[in-house]
């Protein structure tokens, strides 16, 4: 979007080549599909000689060998993620959707699993619609006293004291469940952003060999939602063609059994060609490694959650990097072991070179003085709602959250018109 | 390469074997065909040999398969992978990966092959299938005959010494399928790779067969013989074969080719007898002729003197088809449907273009053209479930996407691609019920029309135990119940063995002489020779060519029956035809 549109493709193919670090000649078979040779060859050679010398820098188009990797842009999108759930400030958290959805306009592809942005967004919102409900139905113990309107209250037995169902609603309660809802729509939106990006299947690659076949489960599992939705779809017009109405709840019982059936065959189906296609060849390990493996992944698991749970929690933050630290050299150990009973090998994965690390870096540098600035400036990151003051912008924070944009400028650029 | 000893299987629960005493051995290096009806276990013979059956299906498997020197009883599909490459009859259902290059790399990766020579093997299969533009799109993406060709691909990477197809072009149009098997054929002369086929549509592929292994029927020993041997004895067979048969070649044509080397006597014999009868190319029990009485052109008499071939051509040259059915002609309001300067974009694609289609009742057309080329749409918007994007349809005196189903049910019904999709409820009984308070009828209506079109189903079958033409004749049933004045069929004819096609022509045709208009969309060109009065080309969402069905397809490479091919330049259509043209010569 911020290249015209003929564009020198092999040249800054090969470029992004150099500049990736490991790309070989190869480049050259996988350049991107869909320019002519003639159109992709003259101009490279006419602007040869006098090309500026920012040209070296500028995105390859996004191809088998320039692709980015997956894991990157999911390293990206949970560091905006983990930098959204340090702050309630509303414009920070706008801020930084703001910049995951630019970086995905201008970086996503048109292949199926890139549509999936919108429906986050969606459910983003009526996560924020869903806390506000609940937030007026029953009740906040935020003290208030900008009353907006009274519900009727339900009266509730004595069991159930301390519950309240209905009654004052308050402005203050209502911003409170807002900062709070968008949060977790932010949160929502950042893996949303990363589903968009990054294909599953080239992140499922970047996998464990040992993790490998629950990878695949949970790969052909995501494939099944827009299975079901073609089915849902195809069945009603069905319906429609023996002359019944599509709506209504019969029609969706009517519909649900056929979808259901149709879906499990399809798994039945798909399970009958992976096996056939060798799927689950395993290797013969002593069982003494076996059983290495599973202590050495079980421990390093349980690490993995106490430290992630110290560093969240805001208080153990202390404890938390350390334990983090030894549960994962602990898993990746277990991992390495348990991928001598795979005898899988893998095509053409995706490379982690310096474009990889700077997406990844730009996301892990949000995060980092995201929870800088809570330390430091708190206030300002979780601006109060007793009494209700407007939220300001922290200056600094919100210049940190912009470093989030990185991507869209150096990770390769979609080909246009990837399918016709 | 393949050898079955003593092999017989037995599903749980069945009362019979579904293959008994099957005893061969398929050489090697040979594309070996496998030929018989419906329900005859072609199927759990090709799941044999990939070890699905019985390690995936379930079941008992007496005797034993060896697959290059390996037993299936010890050895299970996955540890067959590198020698068997399967294909089955949805490419969809196959593929595991989403984009072109991964799919074709999977089943290397599984079996662990180092980078450098997965790479290389990625590189020569998209070569060797013609894959190279296709290799970074997703697979969801692609045609028919694409997505085969990458399934096929996906399979040969690990250079299989053995590759089963089951019925791998019975959904693409001739070109694609044409495909299909110039790669299968050029896979058996240059790799020597040994292949299994199963095919319903014999005119496709029986001159490509090494052999022929032949069930004739359930239960019956199998034999494995030379495609003239099979084809002189086998119930089920191409009309060139037919053919053969009828003018008692000997050896018998498999081919166009062969055909056409014997044919010149039986030309001579077929032009003398419509001379002298003064009624070639003969008209069954509904003619050509409507199209054009419809289309407010036709004057005089057709069939009268003149060969009706050449009587069209020349309606055709002074005519400009385009303006001709703009004109408010009085004729029209007879018509079951028409469609006028029909337009649709989906996604920003324009799908349908300036379609203009009038549908007289009592006439049959097929509407033909490659994958994709917009049939299924145009189908959709003559029964309303999508609204046009330009222009008008009306069908019945009715705009279809603007009045509500239950009255649309009385005037069009649609058969869909998948029959399974009309059907919902547990039973035989419970959909008829059903479709009978759908359509507003006395309640026994949908019975009666079931009995006719599938005796002997009892009431308490469920639709999925049906075979696939019985669900076939089931939904249509279900959709003839509300008495539509136009039929509409989509690809009516996919997985349909010979029998089970000629009972739906039969069906079809009685329909047409009551007066209902029936259009299908097909692939099948022997079916549309069978049955249309008049065909409809449709490419790149326009029609290219409208006419009788002699006209249009005679003159086509891809789209004229074996029949049409073997005795061109005659209009002759069907084997049904030439044999009425002897019979009258002989009793003259």
């Amino acid at each position: 979007m911020t290249h015209p549109a003929p564009r020198p493709g092999g040249a800054s193919a090969a470029l992004g080549g150099a500049v990736g670090g490991a790309v070989s000649g190869a480049s050259t078979g996988a350049a991107p599909g869909g320019i002519p040779p003639a159109r992709r060859g003259a101009p490279a050679a006419a602007a040869a000689p006098r090309r500026p010398s920012y040209e070296r820098f500028r995105a390859p188009q996004d191809g088998r060998a320039t692709a980015l990797h997956a894991g990157a842009w999911w390293l990206w999108a949970l560091g905006l993620a983990t930098a959204a759930s340090r702050t309630t400030n509303p414009l920070v958290l706008g801020l930084i959707v703001g910049v995951a959805g630019f970086v995905v306009a201008a970086r996503r592809t048109d292949a199926p699993w890139a549509r999936s942005y919108g429906a986050f967004l969606k459910l983003g919102l009526f996560v924020i619609g869903l806390r506000l409900l609940f937030s007026m139905l029953l009740g906040s113990p935020i003290p208030g006293t900008h009353t907006l309107f009274v519900l009727p209250e339900v009266p509730l037995p004595a069991w159930a004291q301390g519950i309240r169902f209905g009654g004052r609603v308050t402005a203050e309660q209502l911003v409170f469940a807002f900062y709070d809802g968008a949060k977790l729509a932010a949160l929502l939106v950042c893996v949303g952003a990363a589903n968009a990006l990054a294909n599953p299947a080239r992140l499922l690659k970047s996998l464990p060999a040992a993790l490998y076949e629950a990878g695949v489960a949970v790969v052909v599992a995501m494939t099944f939602a827009p299975n079901l939705v073609a089915d849902v779809v195809r069945l009603r017009t069905a319906r429609r063609l023996r002359g019944r109405p599509t709506g209504g709840i019969k029609a969706v019982l009517q519909i649900g059994l056929p979808v259901l059936e149709g879906a499990l065959e399809r798994s039945v189906a798909v399970a009958a060609s992976m096996d056939a296609r060798g799927y689950g060849r395993t290797a013969e390990v002593p069982p003494a490694v076996r059983h290495t493996t599973s202590v050495l992944t079980l421990g390093g698991l349980l690490g993995v959650c106490a430290g992630t749970y110290g560093l969240l929690a805001a208080q153990g933050a202390a404890y938390g990097l350390p334990v983090l630290g030894i549960g994962v050299v602990l898993a990746l150990a277990g991992l390495r072991l348990g991928g001598r009973r795979s005898v899988r090998t893998r095509y053409r994965p995706d490379r982690w070179g310096a474009r990889a690390w700077l997406v990844a870096g730009s996301g892990a540098a949000v995060a980092g003085l995201l929870i800088h600035a809570g330390g430091v400036d708190p206030a300002g990151m979780h601006p109060g709602v007793v009494p209700l003051v407007a939220p300001s912008l922290p200056l600094w924070p919100a210049a940190s959250v912009l470093i989030g944009l990185l991507p869209a400028f150096v990770a390769p650029v979609p080909p246009k018109e990837a399918s016709q | 390469m393949i050898r079955f000893d003593e092999v017989s299987v037995t599903y749980d629960g069945a009362g019979a074997p579904s293959l008994r005493d099957v005893d061969l051995e398929v050489p090697e290096g040979e594309l070996t065909l496998l030929v018989g009806p419906s329900g005859v276990g072609k199927s759990t013979l090709l799941g044999t040999v990939s070890g699905l059956v019985p390690h995936f299906t379930g079941g008992t498997l007496r005797g034993r398969v060896t697959v290059a020197g390996r037993d299936t009883r010890t050895h299970r599909p996955r540890e067959l992978a590198d020698v068997v490459g399967t294909v089955g009859q949805d490419p969809l259902a196959h593929f595991v990966t989403d984009v072109v290059e991964d799919e074709l790399a999977y089943g290397m990766e599984s079996l662990g092959l180092p980078p450098a020579v997965m790479r290389r093997r990625v590189e020569e299969t998209l070569d060797l299938l013609g894959l190279n533009e296709l290799r970074d799109r997703p697979i969801t993406t692609l045609s028919g005959g694409q997505q085969q060709r990458v399934a096929i691909g996906s399979v040969l990477t690990t250079h299989p010494k053995v590759l089963v197809l089951d019925e791998p072009t019975s959904a693409l149009d001739p070109a694609a399928a044409e495909e299909v098997l110039a790669v299968l054929q050029r896979l058996v002369h240059d790799l020597g790779t040994t292949v299994l086929m199963a095919e319903h549509r014999l005119e496709r592929v029986v001159q490509y067969a090494d052999r022929v292994l032949l069930l004739p029927a359930r239960g019956a020993a199998p034999v494995l013989v030379t495609p003239a041997e099979a084809m002189a004895v086998s119930p089920v067979y191409p009309p060139v074969v037919a053919l053969g048969r009828l003018a008692g070649w000997s050896p018998l044509p498999l081919s166009v080719r062969d055909a056409r080397r014997q044919a010149t006597p039986l030309r001579t014999r077929l032009s003398s007898a419509a001379s002298s009868t003064l009624s070639a190319p003969p008209a069954p029990a509904t003619p050509a002729p409507p199209a054009f009485e419809a289309r407010g052109s036709g004057g005089g008499a057709p069939g009268n003197g003149a060969a009706p071939g050449l009587l069209a051509r020349l309606l055709r040259r002074g005519k400009p088809q385009p303006t001709e059915p703009a004109e408010p002609a009085e004729p029209a309001a007879g018509d079951t449907a028409r469609a006028h300067n029909l337009g649709l974009r989906r996604d920003s694609r324009q799908v349908l273009h300036g379609i203009d289609l009038t549908v007289p009742p009592g006439e049959t057309i097929a509407l033909m053209g490659r994958n994709g080329a917009g049939k299924s749409t145009l189908l959709a918007t003559l029964v309303g479930t999508l609204a046009p994007t330009t222009g008008e349809v009306t069908v019945g005196g009715r705009t279809p996407h603007r009045t509500p189903p239950p009255e649309m049910v009385r005037r069009v019904g649609l058969v869909p691609q998948e029959p399974r999709d009309l059907l919902y409820a547990d039973t035989v009984a419970a959909e008829c019920a059903a479709a009978d308070s759908d359509a507003g009828v006395a309640p026994g209506t949908c019975r009666a029309l079931v009995s006719g079109l599938l005796p002997g189903v009892p009431d308490d079958t469920h639709p999925r135990d049906l075979s696939e033409g019985q669900r076939l004749a089931l939904a249509l049933a279900l959709v003839l119940t509300g008495r539509p004045a136009l039929l509409l069929l989509d690809e009516p004819t996919r997985g349909l063995d010979y029998a089970a096609k000629a009972r739906l022509i039969e069906v079809l045709r009685g329909l047409a002489a009551d007066g209902h208009a029936v259009v299908l969309a097909t692939h099948d060109v022997e079916l549309a020779a069978e049955l249309a009065d008049r065909v409809v080309i449709l490419a790149g969402g326009e029609v290219v060519a409208d006419g009788p069905t002699a006209e249009v397809v005679v003159s086509s490479p891809a789209f004229a029956p074996q029949v049409a091919k073997v005795l061109a330049p005659g209009h002759w259509l069907t084997v049904s035809q030439i044999a009425q043209a002897l019979d009258a010569t002989a009793t003259e």
